[in-house]
């Protein structure tokens, strides 16, 4: 019987979804990518069996997937798939001089919003109600809700550290309308109440999204003979179960930039850099710190709502190796729009009519593809936008550079990394075998974790024993998620003290993680 | 009539001068400026007027926020809370309020009191009691200036209304009120020294939403940082550089604390300490006083270029240190004993003032 001892890592991207094998040690067996289709499943499936073809490998060979994916940023962008939200905030007499969601823009209010209260409840910092909880109000909009919606999502005042109102909402939600996706704030956002409500909702309108890409994976996966759980990356570069993901899929939100991170960590071997990820049409800039990458310290904005949940600190350039270079001459410009997975069509390089940074770094000898000939009479444009690249890039190394990172590496990946080089950073430069699919690598070599949430009432002793009691739990989940018992540690506690609680108490967030174990050590 | 109509546009300008103004302090204008969008979306642009186009007695009420910038973060206003403010002030004196008056432009405090004056049909003066922010009650220019304070309104968001009448004086509405706003879950509304609008030269800040809509303008305006910050009026530059450090404590309704700031690009070896409380009050650099309070001291994201509250100050931020001369009333004798460096127990050379 052959043992299930590689690792497939999956990344579905707006162009391409590439897949990668793994084997036992790490090392990449095979590398693919086939275009993302409309459907996503059958791009999936393509890639997959391209990748088990290639490797003449058994699909029972295949003990892991790990998927990352930029489908939800792309789906709130494009206003694709959003499920029609239910928002219920529980906080009046207090908050009614906003509107649920009142800073998001008016198109996705729109298309999203199905339906809203402000209902009377919340907390006072001390737990005191701010207006009195109402079953029977909550009851009557979720079964008018429900008609016309198909999510809901809870927000409560201070309700991150007294959730028993958002939990209430909860229940009574689902005894009128059944299993339908109910996102609560306190278990996605902090403190700032527009904030938290706004991830709140976005968690419940990409619940269809999230959904579809579990199901699109697993549906792949049986269709290619593959039989393993699904894993997919959350926003700070670790794994979560497809289960989870598809409940929470704002967690993974920023799967793509943060498994490139990870995935150039393994390939450089190098644990503080700044890591440049070259695609199509962007740049993502982002930093490798102790290993991982780093989170913004500031709130996430995503699709033009802004909202309090973590997110890989990462600055991106709307800049690629399909960039377009527009004008001429003195008028010359580059970006944002991009050719994309058309560029074996466009470029001129390739025989095309439009001149992209492709093109710019084929002429600067950077890259070696198609034909230069065509591109003498551009010459101006062409030094113009790789010079421009260079200038955007150094401006957003440099933001992270004078943030007091003392790294001097940088690791450059990505499907068109080639448009940079040594002379474009103060920087050593280092370009790993396997760059152009560091997304799918970094899914799948992602240690897998997970968060204990809990409100201690504790002091003394008995708090020290309550932290020591969340760390083993914390610890006990990851390895129940396949974490190896021998790496698995805490990498981060939370703790919130629930500032004007007479006795002291604290919110507690402890989360372990480890990496996934190998067949080899099982 | 010399009527100022604020539009919407003009609000993300506003927000940024309070920000500007209030020194750190006067709570955060996020969700202020959200509320005021939404108010001018549904009642049309705020009427602001001099304190020339009302009649001498007309009466005039000062009125803001008062507690923790976190809570009003969290429990967002209803919105009305001034109608038990301005309620209670007219039962008490026996006649009606003209117009309503920020506390101070500056934070969230900059912004509130547009809002309640729309949703009431009241005017807004253009003035207001500091120019900036400062912590305490009594330092306000109505208090310095010794005005009237009674009746002192103290009000939440379920309609509750505290009075404080009789013998009170600053130094008790400010107790009373911070105690009051603690029991109210961290934050109170709260309105006095109710005046006439003839008193408003002798006993205001005049032109101050002006003057942050002038300061906001010219930071939007502006291209880049530099750029930003030589169209602020009168601003300086003490450094540019990254949060390396910020201690912090919160007691009694204050934040206390300071930021210690690394100097980057041509700053580079600069280091400089920001000492707050709730406001930003002193800047050292290698031991010597390089700002002080009346003087505005604000800490800009270097970006943005927008003011970032003292409880909103990270490790690793970006930022850019100004400094901005306060109204010249604070730098008068009555001024600098009120809200000089020596009023928050400092002992600083007659230099620093400068």
């Amino acid at each position: 019987m052959s043992r299930a001892d590689f690792r497939l890592g999956i990344d579905v991207g707006g162009t391409n979804t590439d897949a990668v094998l793994l084997d036992d040690d790490l090392s990449v067996r095979t590398k693919c990518k086939s275009p993302t289709t409309a459907d996503v499943v059958s791009g999936i499936i393509s890639a997959i069996s391209l990748a088990l073809d290639t490797a003449g490998l058994d699909p029972a060979r295949v003990g892991h997937v790990m998927v990352s994916t930029t489908l939800a940023t792309n789906a709130l962008l494009q206003r694709r798939n959003l499920l029609r939200v239910a928002q219920l905030r529980i906080g009046a007499p207090a908050t009614t001089a906003l509107r649920l969601l009142c800073d998001w823009p008016e198109d996705l209010r729109a298309s999203t919003v199905g339906a809203a209260l402000i209902a009377p409840g919340g907390f006072e910092t001390d737990g005191t109600e701010i207006g009195v909880f109402d079953d029977d109000l909550i009851r009557r909009f979720a079964e008018d809700a429900a008609a016309t919606c198909d999510a809901f999502a809870v927000t409560g005042v201070f309700s991150p550290h007294f959730p028993d109102q958002e939990l209430r909402a909860r229940e009574i939600i689902r005894e009128v309308a059944g299993e339908i996706p109910i996102s609560l704030s306190h278990e996605i956002g902090s403190l700032g109440l527009v904030d938290r409500e706004s991830a709140a909702a976005l968690n419940a309108a990409l619940a269809g999204v999230a959904a579809e890409l579990v199901r699109s994976v697993e549906a792949a996966l049986r269709a290619s003979g593959v039989a393993c759980d699904t894993y997919v990356v959350q926003n700070d570069g670790t794994l979560m179960s497809g289960d989870v993901a598809t409940r929470y899929p704002v967690l993974s939100i920023g799967s793509g930039p943060a498994s490139s991170i990870v995935g150039a960590q393994h390939l450089a071997g190098i644990d503080e850099a700044i890591v440049v990820d070259v695609g199509g049409t962007s740049t993502d800039i982002g930093v490798l710190v102790g290993g991982r990458p780093r989170s913004s310290v500031a709130g996430a904005s995503v699709g033009g709502v802004r909202a309090n949940f973590r997110m890989p600190d990462v600055i991106s350039i709307g800049l690629g190796g399909g960039s377009v270079i527009h004008g001429r001459g003195a008028g010359t410009r580059v970006g944002p729009h991009s050719v994309g997975a058309a560029l074996k069509d466009r470029a001129v390089v390739f025989g095309g009519d439009t001149l992209t940074m492709t093109d710019a770094a084929v002429w600067a000898r950077r890259m070696r593809l198609g034909h230069a000939a065509g591109l003498a009479s551009h010459q101006r444009e062409l030094r113009w936008a790789m010079a421009e690249a260079t200038r955007l890039l150094r401006t957003a190394v440099g933001r992270f550079h004078i943030a007091g990172e003392q790294t001097s590496v940088a690791v450059v990946v990505g499907g068109a990394s080639e448009l940079f080089d040594e002379k474009d950073f103060d920087l050593e430069l280092l370009r790993p075998e396997h760059f152009e699919s560091a997304n799918a690598v970094g899914a799948a070599v992602a240690r897998v974790s997970r968060e204990v949430d809990l409100v201690t009432h504790a002091s003394g002793p008995e708090r020290e024993r309550a932290v020591a009691d969340a760390h083993r739990a914390a610890i006990d989940y990851a390895l129940a998620a396949g974490a190896d018992p021998r790496e698995t540690s805490v990498i981060a506690v939370e703790e919130t003290p629930l500032a004007y609680a007479a006795d002291g108490a604290v919110r507690l967030r402890v989360r372990a993680a480890g990496p996934i174990a190998r067949a080899s050590s099982r | 009539m010399a009527v100022m109509q604020l539009t919407e546009a003009d609000l993300t300008a506003l927000a940024f001068g309070c920000g500007l103004l209030g020194a750190g302090g006067g709570g955060e204008t996020r969700t202020a400026t959200l509320m005021a969008r939404e108010s001018v979306r549904t009642r049309g642009p705020v009427e602001v007027v001099r304190h020339t186009d009302l009649a001498e007695d007309d009466l005039v009420l000062p009125c803001g926020l008062l507690g923790a910038p976190t809570v009003s973060a969290e429990k967002i206003l209803s919105g009305d809370e001034a109608a038990g403010l301005v309620a209670t002030t007219e039962e008490r004196l026996g006649r009606r309020v003209t117009a309503l008056m920020c506390l101070e432009v500056a934070g969230s405090n900059g912004l509130i009191p547009l809002v309640w004056a729309q949703r009431l049909g009241l005017k807004v003066v253009d003035a207001d009691g500091i120019g900036r922010a400062f912590p305490m009650l009594t330092q306000v220019a109505m208090s310095v200036t010794d005005q009237k304070v009674a009746p002192v309104v103290i009000t939440d968001e379920r309609g509750i209304t505290v009075t404080l009448e009789g013998a009170v004086t600053s130094v008790w509405a400010e107790r009373l009120c911070r105690t009051v706003a603690t029991v109210f879950g961290g934050r109170a509304a709260v309105s006095l020294f109710p005046m006439h609008a003839g008193d408003l030269p002798t006993a205001s800040i005049l032109g101050s939403i002006s003057h942050a809509l002038d300061l906001g303008r010219a930071v939007l305006g502006a291209r880049d940082r530099d750029g930003a910050v030589r169209r602020i009026p009168g601003a300086e530059v003490v450094l540019a550089g990254m949060v390396r450090d910020v201690q912090r404590t919160t007691a009694n309704g204050f934040v206390r604390g300071h930021a210690l700031i690394q100097g980057v690009d041509d700053d580079t070896g600069r280091l400089v300490r920001v000492e707050f409380r709730n406001e930003n009050l002193v800047a050292l650099e290698d031991g010597a006083v390089v700002a002080a309070t009346p003087t505005i001291i604000s800490v800009l994201d270097s970006v943005e270029m927008s003011a970032i509250a003292t409880e909103d100050l990270v490790f690793g931020q970006m930022v850019t240190v100004v400094t901005l001369a306060a109204a010249p009333f604070w730098y008068t004798e009555a001024g600098l004993e009120a809200a000089g460096p020596h009023a928050f127990g400092y002992r600083l050379g007659p230099e620093a003032h400068s």
